[in-house]
């Protein structure tokens, strides 16, 4: 018999998905216009605010309920304001954008809802099954979000591109799910964690494969190489703002889910599955950074940036420590701002009402409007890794979580040796930018830039510049929400 | 003289150029006049205020002075402090500094305000890097510097600015990433960044290895030695002249300087397994580079590789690990910032008035010029190390140093000394004297008083350490002393070990 009190800990996932019903029923009753839809947006981010509100007021207490299919914990609570800021910010960005498309309708705010629905169910999930229905109900969701612009053919082409390569991820995923029940008898992480481990476990041949298909599903969610080929076209196709939320929210979400099943369900098999993201994050680290700086539109090249920050990101959970996860948490708070106000800059590139994103069309932005071309420039900056802005701090992060898991695993140093070498490969993109925009001559200038998007822009900014005198408090957190897992 | 135990006065030093960023930002757009008399104000400030380092500096002591300890995050600390080899350094940046905005008076007209904030946000990040005494606080300086250097390089540089701006971020971050891991393991096996705790820990020797060669790629890059100097004659060419005047002036001394703060004393054994690798590239730099100034047209560029050259006298000073040899080589060090600095200033002037580097394109000037042509006869001179200049006591003393630590080095780097005269009177004589046969020529106009103002400093300052090298050398002493008995004590007891 459940109780009413036993539903406090999914109460935030709740509010969105009641919340994301109220506002479908609304839309539908309400006429058709801009106005309205832009009226359901903000209230969907009420909603997510709410939710938010709740989140923290909930604590960080760890607790399992529904037999252990639901998880809180300080890391849970963590991702899930990300996941709700970055779906929040999303969503702020697309009303221009949208309404100048004439794409502006309520269903929108209400598909964000529903996959932030499904990417805090990931974040908690505790069971193989919980794990599924949130990465579907997050993917579903996305798959209709990506052909939004239906009158698009490039739209079209990255909603459906999306769909059938997602949906093949999602098979193998089950296959590896089931195997790994095969094995150990159950879906529950813990019981998994209990069965898979020792010597026996570690060589057992059905485990393994059964742990690299599930791997090898969450990879393509986060876009890891060699699993990352959907990235660039969904996000060339997609409206910008679309692209922005597919890289902040759902990027977030399924590495918490990739760090909650490895640290959750196969703790007692590391040695194995470290090697796997060892390799995911040395390919995504290369690949990302090499195939970026052939790219001529702003979009691919951004997509090749997050497949190259996403294997930043790993190098954390490769560490499988503490130190490491508390990296993962920093890395993708920091990634979450960046790519944000990143992508607010490239829905600033506008000219008569029509987009522009080839990177050509940037030169010499920092003679039209001076304070979008700083802005972009210190993002650029922060993701190349220049101190003292945010994306130092995020790779200094996972890399001190490297070099200190390397003095048990030596092999973490060649991981940590190749990640910096990387990170200077991806330094020649960036630049580019940056070179672009304050060294070339001006091109016709942009147009006005809308208020909503500049304060994005201009928020992301301020905290990659000022971030690291808040460091410390913030370390502090992540740290308290890293020892949610037994190392 | 003043009361300075209570004041952050090295906080105040590094941050003040943030003031007059500040103030120019919010400045209209064209207000270049404004921005110019700013940028000129924070720099004489910045400087004023770091002479009072230098008055109540205590030199007996080689500990570090001066020091603020807040905590930041972690174990990482914001710690301040100075002693006797980074007060020089913090000095020689406050003093060139107004010196570059005084150069840039009339030759950078585009986007003055934005030239300006370049500079003085690059002036904070380098007395920084001088002044840290944690770990990752000198990375965040070291690194941060690129981001304005890429800029002022990149923005009014010339024809080839773009190839060279990039070349030069990428090279020195090359470097300088591998540090970051190497500080990474540092921090996992002492337990701490604070660099004057650091400097008490003994590191296993293999893994000093590892730390050294990981330091040495950063420091390397950023010296430059051959043969990772081929971004610095790049950089020099296309860079505006303050530009350059910083790239040789204080940007290459971080190299020295953090193979002195880090690498010799806190890595001595693997120093001195290493020493044999630096004298070798630190000889090859003196005479090869040397060899190539000699071959090139453009005055910047045979400037840069004698810059190079001449920073083979730093590495192979610092590496003899005798006490002639350090003083000698923070010397040289300080020298060849004010030689070199001098020397792309003259460079400036004629190129302001020309538009062009192309040595074969002057010629003459003598007696157009005869203000100019006096000042660059010093530089020269101090350049090629004759007695009476400052470039003669660096030389002079990291040579006795690598006589005694090893013959042989020191008489193939002698050979550089020849070599630096042989350039530098050949680059003097195609420039300064013979007929005044181009007709280009026929109007140009001697110094003027802003140009006099800058480079008087200089020729004073030149001289007047090559005939009493003293006041530096006392101010050193005791840090130079105290590294170098750690030093041995340090190898003595590895190689007692080892027994």
């Amino acid at each position: 018999m459940t109780s009413l009190a036993e539903l406090t800990p999914i109460l935030p996932e709740l509010i969105v998905a009641v919340g994301a019903m109220a506002l479908l029923m609304l839309g539908v009753f309400l006429p058709e216009t801009d106005e309205q839809a832009e009226r359901i947006g903000w209230l969907a981010i009420g909603v997510l605010v709410t939710a938010g509100f709740v989140l923290v007021q909930n604590g960080w207490a760890p607790s399992r309920v529904f037999d252990g299919a639901f998880v809180t914990d300080g890391f849970a609570v963590f991702m899930k304001l990300l996941v709700l800021g970055g779906a929040g910010v999303a969503l702020i960005l697309a009303f221009d954008e949208f309404r100048r498309l004439g794409i502006m309708r309520f269903e929108y705010p209400v598909l964000i809802l529903l996959s932030t629905v499904g990417m805090m169910v990931m974040v908690s999930a505790g069971d193989l099954i919980a794990l599924y229905i949130g990465l579907e109900l997050q993917s579903l969701a996305l798959y209709v979000v990506a052909a939004y612009r239906r009158d698009s053919i490039k739209a079209s082409e990255a909603g459906l591109k999306y769909f059938v390569l997602g949906a093949l991820s999602s098979g193998m995923l089950l296959y590896g799910a089931s195997l790994i029940y095969g094995f150990t008898g159950s879906v529950n992480f813990q019981v998994i964690a209990n069965a898979a481990k020792g010597p026996e476990a570690a060589s057992n041949l059905w485990l393994i494969f059964g742990l690299v298909f599930l791997l090898v599903g969450l990879a393509f969610k986060i876009s890891a190489v060699p699993f990352h080929m959907w990235t660039p076209d969904v996000y060339e196709g997609s409206a910008t703002s679309v692209t922005a939320f597919f890289s902040a929210a759902p990027k977030v979400a399924a590495m918490a889910l990739l760090v909650r099943v490895m640290l959750d369900a196969f703790p007692g098999i590391g040695l194995q599955w470290q090697q796997i993201i060892a390799f995911l994050a040395v390919a995504s680290m290369l690949l990302g950074a090499f195939a970026a700086i052939g790219q001529t539109d702003i979009k691919r090249m951004l997509a090749y940036s997050s497949i190259a920050n996403i294997g930043f990101a790993l190098i954390g959970l490769a560490a499988n420590s503490e130190q490491g996860t508390q990296g993962v948490l920093i890395y993708m708070a920091i990634y979450l701002v960046m790519t944000l106000g990143a992508f607010a800059c490239v829905l600033a590139m506008r000219r008569d009402d029509s987009a522009v994103t080839e990177i050509s069309e940037l030169a010499g932005l920092a003679q039209t409007n001076l304070p979008v071309a700083v802005a972009l420039m210190v993002l650029m900056f922060s993701m190349a890794g220049i101190p003292p802005l945010a994306g130092f701090w995020g790779k200094y992060y996972v890399f001190l979580a490297a070099i200190e898991g390397a003095q048990q695993q030596p092999a973490l140093y060649i991981l940590a040796v190749v990640g910096v070498l990387a990170s200077v490969v991806g330094v020649v993109y960036y630049l580019n930018i940056v070179g672009k925009m304050f060294f070339a001559e001006p091109a016709e200038a942009f147009a006005p830039v809308p208020a909503k998007t500049y304060a994005v822009i201009m928020a992301s900014t301020i905290i990659t510049i000022a971030g690291f005198l808040a460091l410390g408090p913030f370390v502090d957190v992540a740290a308290a929400a890293a020892k949610a897992f037994q190392y | 003289m003043f009361d300075l135990s209570e004041t952050p006065i090295l906080s105040v030093i590094t941050f003040l150029p943030l003031v007059g960023v500040a103030f120019i930002a919010f400045l209209p757009k064209d207000a270049h006049r404004n921005a110019r008399w700013a940028a000129l104000f924070t720099t004489v400030f910045t400087f004023l205020a770091s002479l009072t380092i230098w008055v109540n500096f205590d030199g007996s002591t080689a500990a570090f002075q001066f020091v603020e300890e807040v905590p930041w995050f972690g174990p990482v600390k914001y710690k301040m402090g100075v002693d006797g080899i980074s007060m020089l350094f913090v000095i020689l940046t406050t003093f060139l500094m107004p010196l570059c905005i005084l150069a840039s008076w009339e030759s950078v007209q585009t986007r003055v305000k934005e030239y300006m904030i370049a500079f003085l946000l690059l002036e904070t990040l380098m007395v920084g890097v001088f002044c840290a005494l944690d770990l990752f606080l000198f990375y965040l300086f070291f690194e941060a510097g690129l981001i304005p250097m890429f800029l002022i390089i990149g923005v009014w540089g010339g024809p080839r600015r773009i190839y060279a701006s990039f070349k030069f971020f990428i090279y020195t971050l090359l470097g300088s990433v591998l540090m970051l891991l190497a500080m990474m393991a540092m921090y996992w096996q002492a337990g701490t960044t604070d660099i004057t705790v650091l400097l008490q820990t003994k590191f296993p020797d293999d893994m000093q290895w590892w730390l050294w060669l990981a330091f040495f790629a950063s420091f390397a890059v950023k010296m430059p030695m051959w043969p990772v100097h081929t971004w610095l004659p790049d950089a020099h060419v296309e860079a505006p002249t303050a530009g350059s005047v910083i790239l040789a002036g204080i940007l290459l001394k971080m190299g020295g300087y953090g193979f002195l703060r880090f690498s010799l004393p806190m890595f001595p054994v693997a120093s001195a397994d290493f020493a044999t690798l630096v004298f070798v590239l630190s000889v090859v730099a003196i005479v090869y580079t040397s060899l190539v100034a000699l071959a090139q047209e453009d005055v910047k560029k045979l400037i840069a590789y004698s810059s190079v050259a001449h920073m083979g006298f730093v590495t192979m000073g610092i590496f003899t690990f005798t006490h002639q040899g350090l003083d000698g080589a923070i010397f040289q060090m300080l020298s060849h910032g004010l030689i070199s600095a001098a020397l792309f200033l003259c460079v400036g002037v004629i190129y302001d008035r020309m538009h062009t580097r192309e040595i074969a394109a002057f010629g003459g000037l003598a007696s157009r010029m005869p203000i100019y042509a006096a000042c660059f006869m010093v530089f020269t001179m101090a350049n090629v190390g004759l007695p009476g200049t400052s470039g003669f006591v660096g030389e002079f003393l990291t040579l006795l140093g690598a006589f005694q630590a090893k013959t042989a080095v020191a008489v193939v780097a002698t050979t550089g000394v020849i070599l630096s005269a042989a350039y530098g009177l050949y680059l003097y004589r195609r420039m300064i004297f013979g007929e005044l046969e181009k007709q280009s020529l026929r109007k140009i106009m001697d110094m003027n008083a802003r140009e006099i103002a800058v480079i008087a400093p200089l020729v004073i300052l030149v001289i007047f350490f090559g005939f009493y090298p003293s006041p530096v050398l006392d101010v050193t002493a005791a840090s130079v002393k105290n590294l170098v008995q750690n030093y041995e004590q340090a190898v003595q007891a590895a190689a007692l070990a080892t027994n």
